[in-house]
């Protein structure tokens, strides 16, 4: 199997140790080219009436539960969901922003680890990326959904009017709309620059229709020495543009909360706390996400390793404990600062009739990942990864709703306090995202490459091992 | 950073202590306004749109408990919360009037005002409410009347005051610091609400206003309201 692999650097010779790193690292374990082509081609086009049955079964969830009974609200009314006085925001604006966290960590992974050169990106940053594209997609539609008279969306767009009326740019809704078109489009691109060498490959293995439609998406590549030069390039630029308007992107959603005087959300802390929060629930996402394609998708076992998912769970609980830093600042300053208001909403979290959510979002951030994370063999366990990503990630959507609903029910009138449990169109159109994002992102897996196949041959190709600490990890310095 | 507060104009006062509690400018007030009733289970649930509320607080153990009132409507905030998060102009500053419009045309339901609001003045019409015959016939044809999506909140009565600006602007003169009289000051029993202009020193609210009972509700938070509330010493039970 590693006939055509690098010799191991070093005069030393490995014996067992060889056949261990080899497995152990995708980068070390190279197959030809044709192959990972073949493998991926057929990952792509071999489907499974399981497959079938669950994208219809998704189609269906979306076109009812989501579309359905939007429709149903709009033509009603917002009065079929749950929010009343003084709660006028609820589980809408809560999933609104942890889509927008999911999407945060696909980019993140992606481009932080392309700039620091974490080699095991390699096999899954178009896995990550597709989920930033389709979680903004999910998550975009929220401020729409949540609209009184969603027919009229159109007047937060500054566009030119005979009555030269334009949005307020005052207001953090509309730094919103834009921070959210300026990130789905540059992740959009982001995640097509990569993917043209690959579209290039699918186009030269396929046939009739499919042939067709990469052949217009490959732009021409013929892989000459000048596209990859610029290429390369083009992906560097993107790589380190991006990171900026990803951290942009969750401080301003942040910011819907903190320019309010709302006790509780007008809070400085709030932009770094939003993208810590948001990185630990998408990189959790990445690794469900990457769980399910391995598991499911053909020939996937060979591109993921336990690697993987060893190296995200690092990250997954470095990331724990800085968003329990952030956690910690925001709740431990506001109880020392000492005003009225916001002691009633830490009191009415923490012991309210609402507490249950507050220490879900509790154990699930802190207490699970502290306790499983530390250990390789958790970390190396795909399934046990997903159960605890899957933990993870119900934690931080109770953190969001702690925030949102759960803070406006208890603000400053103690006349107006007041709880909310969101109602079944809500649950409907919540659920009917999830199956949303599901739906996009499982029928993207039968139409582009999942698997950067250069970027992965790149590996094979250019790797060195470094000595990190106590371990040896390949990584490439000489290219990009 | 500290803000110049902008001079007021059309104001409020509202004596707490004279005060009783008994709702007739509330129902004054959606009368006049043309709110919607939007029925028991919708006011028991805490949707209705009542832009002028009392709230009741009791005061003591059972029995020697005692009410206090404090009647909550939207305070006219020279720097209010409400304007700046609205994207698109809907709550939007009156430079002329000095007080807070609410535009219905211009509303899309983002709900972010009536989070921002500290008094929770604003309500929103979360469906579009039935106006059964003959109760049409009580509408105020001054007062536009609201469909679903949109938010609306207490105006301080602008019609009337639009028009005895209208009818001052006819008669050449500026229009009198006691001319304009709200729905719920000329409903309330008590005369605990006076209304009137604030910059006319000899006018009865500014008199009222200038009384050491004054205080403005959450001023910390530097809204800088136009209502001014008489603090109540409150009466000694029975």
């Amino acid at each position: 199997m590693a006939a055509e692999a690098k010799p191991l650097p070093g005069s030393v010779v490995r014996g067992a140790e060889e056949e261990d790193l080899r497995a152990e690292h995708l980068m070390l374990d190279p197959r030809p080219r044709e192959e990972m082509n073949q493998m991926v081609m057929e990952a792509m086009t071999k489907t499974t009436p399981a497959f079938w049955i669950a994208i219809s079964v998704l189609g269906l969830v979306v076109l009812v539960c989501l579309f359905g009974v939007w429709i149903y609200q709009a033509l009603t009314g917002m009065g079929v969901a749950g929010v009343r006085r003084p709660v006028f925001w609820g589980i809408y604006i809560a999933t609104f922003v942890f889509w927008i966290g999911i999407s945060h960590a696909g980019t993140f992974v992606s481009a932080i680890l392309r700039v620091f050169k974490a080699e095991f990106r390699r096999p899954f940053t178009r896995a990550a990326e597709l989920m930033t594209t389709f979680g903004l997609a999910a998550g975009a539609l929220y401020p729409l959904i949540h609209l009184g008279r969603v027919w009229v969306f159109y007047w937060m767009v500054p566009y030119p009017n005979s009555r030269w009326l334009w949005p307020n740019f005052r207001s953090a809704l509309v730094w919103d709309f834009l921070a959210i078109t300026t990130y789905l489009i540059s992740s959009t691109i982001y995640l097509y620059l990569p993917l043209i060498p690959d579209l290039a490959m699918a186009r030269d293995h396929s046939t009739g229709l499919r042939q067709r439609i990469y052949r217009i998406l490959a732009l021409g590549w013929r892989g000459t020495e000048a596209e990859w030069f610029r290429l390369r390039t083009a992906i560097t630029i993107f790589a380190f543009a991006i990171i900026p308007v990803m951290f942009s992107v969750h401080t301003i959603v942040s910011w819907d909360f903190a320019v309010g005087v709302v006790a509780m959300w007008h809070s400085t802390i709030f932009g770094p706390y939003f993208i810590i929060g948001a990185i630990l629930s998408g990189v959790s996402a990445v690794v469900m996400i990457l769980f399910v394609l391995r598991a499911t998708m053909l020939h996937m076992k060979y591109f993921l390793r336990p690697e993987v998912f060893d190296s995200l769970g690092k990250l997954v609980l470095i990331f724990s404990m800085a968003w329990t830093y952030f956690f910690i600042n925001d709740y431990l300053l506001t109880y020392y600062g000492g005003d009225a208001a916001e002691r009633q909403v830490l009191l009415e979290h923490a012991t309210g009739p609402g507490a249950w959510v507050w220490y879900l979002m509790l154990i699930c951030n802190i207490v699970i990942p502290w306790l499983t994370l530390w250990n390789r063999r958790i970390r190396r366990t795909p399934w046990m990864m997903f159960i605890i990503t899957t933990l993870i990630n119900v934690g931080m959507f109770a953190e969001r709703y702690t925030i949102i609903p759960m803070t406006l029910g208890h603000q400053r009138i103690p006349f107006d306090w007041g709880t909310y449990v969101p109602r079944w169109p809500e649950i409907s159109i919540v659920l009917g995202t999830f199956a949303l994002f599901m739906f996009l992102y499982l029928a993207m897996t039968r139409l582009i490459p999942m698997v950067p196949v250069w970027e992965v041959q790149e590996g094979h190709m250019a790797h060195q091992l470094r000595k990190v600490g106590q371990t040896e990890i390949p990584s490439i310095t000489e290219l990009e | 950073m500290a803000q110049m507060e902008p001079a007021p104009k059309w104001g409020m006062v509202i004596d707490l202590d004279l005060c009783t509690g008994c709702q007739a400018c509330v129902t004054a007030c959606a009368m006049e306004n043309n709110n919607h009733f939007v029925g028991e289970e919708e006011v028991g649930y805490g949707r209705a749109l009542y832009w002028l509320r009392t709230l009741r607080y009791w005061d003591g153990e059972y029995p020697q408990v005692k009410p206090n009132f404090q009647l909550s409507l939207c305070q006219q905030c020279g720097n209010a919360p409400c304007e700046p998060v609205c994207p698109v102009f809907a709550s939007a500053h009156s430079e002329e009037q000095q007080v807070n419009l609410m535009v219905y045309n211009r509303c899309i339901g983002t709900r972010y005002c009536a989070n921002n609001c500290p008094y929770l003045a604003r309500v929103f019409n979360f469906y579009d409410y039935d106006i059964p015959e003959p109760l049409n016939n009580y509408l105020n044809p001054n007062v536009t009347v609201r469909r679903r999506g949109v938010m609306e909140k207490c105006t301080f009565c602008i019609h009337r005051i639009q028009a005895a600006e209208q009818k001052a602007n006819q008669e050449n003169r500026e229009v009198g610091g006691d001319e304009v009289i709200t729905a719920c000051a000329q409903a309330c029993p008590t005369d605990a609400i006076t209304f009137g202009r604030l910059d006319d020193p000899n006018s009865r609210v500014s008199q009222a206003a200038r009384s050491e009972r004054g205080f403005a509700w959450m001023e910390d938070l530097g809204t800088f309201p136009r209502v001014v509330y008489l603090k109540g010493v409150g009466y000694n039970g029975s």
